[in-house]
């Protein structure tokens, strides 16, 4: 593109020129400064109805400020409302699905782009083409399928169900690492009479940790999310995790707006400090891993 | 190097626990899916042979067109809103400060769970005390709508918190594959005298279409199986006014134990979504030989 560089320079020019304030510039921002403000708003009513006792909420203001902020609401929702099992349960099984989806994507995105032999092509669409296949259409031979191997109502089927469905995903957004890495790293491991498998949990895996992280956090997001699987799997009360335990609870409690409002504030709490931590990876992990579809 | 790098044995232990995951978990299940479609049973006795049966009957199923139609309904919405989402993004990809603080913040509600918004939206929309009627009646209407107990509006009224949900996502993805475009092209276009519009429709638009294409794709697709939200907002209700194809098969089959019809219902989904992204495809992929 020879003619663009020559356009370029010009520009420069011509933007040094034109350098004003300009009124439409404004109009910009405050469009995307309300766009913002309708993402957080209802946020921030969640956050003040979960500090208010019904007497505020039904009289004050929405977005008044609770005269004496209820924190009981939180105390009481975490013993008494069980949120505190739940909130066990979703831990547990969002961190072994996590660990359990990440490792075993990694074993077979490096057996695909590392190793030689001639199905690995095969194998990848076989992975690639389970990203379209819809959640729903396979609910009733996994009920049936849990049901007969005595998995159902147990932490296990939903483990399970989780790596196998975020496996596809994990892999595409891996695979663009994994094609880059340089061939001479194997080379030099192997000469240094490095076993596969060390070479692998020694080299790969550590040098891949920027994408693995991206991957976790990506995973750790649907896995606390998750809803219709355990639904469906999980009947005890004492297995479920939060987003159907919240389910249950706020069916007793449907009139007490200050325990509903606490306990969907401390199911959102984790992601969101996740977020605040890790926003960027969260970013890059949503975009690589749609964007490649 | 090369004999490493291709033991057969180390290839199938890599390989095989992923493989075997997803032959057991996704595989085989869709294949049951249109097996036990063919089927009359309970889910829990024995099986019975009934051949086309199910699906002869999902054509005279009202209710079944009426959440395939919802089902349509939201996909048409989720299209559109795609629009919406686009022009924040060229905005925002307008050399503005502080772009990425803003795609943060949009991007929240998508990291929250369906059943969350779902619960936060109820309340949102509660007749007397949510905060959408508290508005309205404060700038003077007198009988705000029951948002969620009315027929003719309650499709509209779950598709609001779908639209905030969503938003974030497709606005990062739409706004990365904007700053993708060389800079050089929107500089030419400035010097021939081109407006912010039309660099936005004649340049920067058709250079991303690919990401377009995938963006309609995944809405469809999204909007084809969604579940969760319209579960706990309204379970299908009022009377059927917002049941989409996903909930209706998990009512036939987890309430009303007829897994066999459910199994058919599962099955059109799974054979609906695989027909409709071919098609998306198809019919974007022309479009792009021609233009570039």
């Amino acid at each position: 593109m020879p003619s663009n560089t020559a356009a370029v320079e010009k520009t420069e020019g011509l933007r040094l020129g034109s350098l004003r304030i300009r009124p439409g510039k404004l109009l910009l921002y405050v469009i995307l400064g309300l766009v913002a403000v309708l993402q957080i708003l209802p946020l921030i009513w969640l956050v003040l109805f979960s500090l208010k006792d019904n007497q505020e909420v039904f009289n004050l203001a929405p977005f008044a400020l609770p005269a004496d902020p209820q924190w009981s609401n939180y105390a009481r929702v975490w013993t008494d409302g069980n949120i505190g099992l739940y909130f066990f349960n979703s831990v547990i099984v969002t961190g072994t699905a996590v660990i359990l989806t990440v490792l075993l994507a990694s074993l077979v995105t490096f057996a695909i782009t590392r190793m030689q032999w001639k199905l690995n092509k095969l194998v990848l669409g076989l992975f690639m083409v389970g990203l379209m296949i819809p959640v729903h259409s396979t609910l009733i031979p996994l009920f049936s399928f849990f049901n007969t191997i005595g998995l159902m109502d147990h932490h296990l089927s939903i483990i399970l169900t989780y790596t196998a469905f975020n496996l596809p995903l994990t892999m595409m957004i891996l695979l663009g690492f994994y094609y880059t890495l340089p061939r001479e790293l194997e080379e030099a491991a192997i000469m240094d009479g490095c076993s596969i498998h060390r070479m692998f949990f020694r080299i790969i895996l550590p040098i891949t940790a920027p994408v693995v992280a991206t991957t976790a956090i990506i995973n750790m997001i649907y896995n606390w999310n998750e809803f219709v699987f355990v639904n469906t799997f999980i009947s005890s009360d004492s297995l479920k995790t939060l987003t159907v335990g919240i389910q249950n609870f706020i069916g007793q409690y449907s009139t007490d707006w200050g325990a509903i409002g606490a306990t969907l504030v401390i199911s959102m709490l984790p992601i969101l400090i996740a977020f605040l931590i890790l926003s960027n990876k969260i970013v890059e992990g949503m975009t690589s891993g749609s964007v490649k579809g | 190097m090369n004999q490493i790098m291709s033991d057969k044995r180390v290839i199938a232990l890599y390989t095989l626990p992923a493989l075997l995951l997803i032959l057991t978990l996704i595989y085989v299940p869709i294949v049951l899916t249109g097996y036990y479609g063919l089927m009359d049973w309970d889910g829990i006795g024995g099986m019975e042979f009934i051949g086309l049966e199910n699906y002869a009957n999902l054509i005279g199923d009202t209710m079944f067109w009426r959440s395939a139609w919802h089902s349509l309904l939201l996909a048409l919405f989720s299209v559109g809103s795609l629009a919406l989402y686009l022009t924040v993004s060229l905005v925002l990809a307008g050399n503005i400060k502080g772009a990425d603080m803003f795609r943060k913040i949009f991007l929240i509600p998508m990291l929250l769970s369906s059943v969350a918004i779902a619960q936060l939206w109820i309340r949102i929309y509660h007749p007397s005390n949510g905060v959408m009627n508290r508005f309205l009646t404060s700038i003077g209407i007198e009988n705000p709508p029951m948002w969620l107990a009315d027929t003719s509006l309650v499709l509209f009224a779950i598709f609001v918190p779908i639209i905030w949900q969503y938003a974030g996502f497709y606005i990062i993805i739409y706004y990365a594959a904007l700053k993708n475009i060389p800079k050089e092209l929107e500089e030419a276009a400035k010097i021939d005298g081109a407006s912010p519009l039309q660099i936005a429709y004649k340049i920067k638009l058709p250079l991303i279409s690919g990401i377009i294409k995938v963006t309609i794709v995944l809405a469809v697709i999204g909007s084809l199986k969604y579940f969760d939200l319209i579960y706990v907002m309204t379970d299908g209700g009022p009377n059927g006014a917002s049941e989409v194809m996903a909930s209706y098969m998990y009512k036939l089959a987890f309430r009303s134990n007829d897994f066999g019809y459910g199994s058919a219902v599962g099955f059109f989904l799974l054979v609906l979504i695989l027909i409709v992204t071919y098609l998306i495809r198809k019919a974007t992929a022309s479009k792009d030989e021609v233009q570039y």
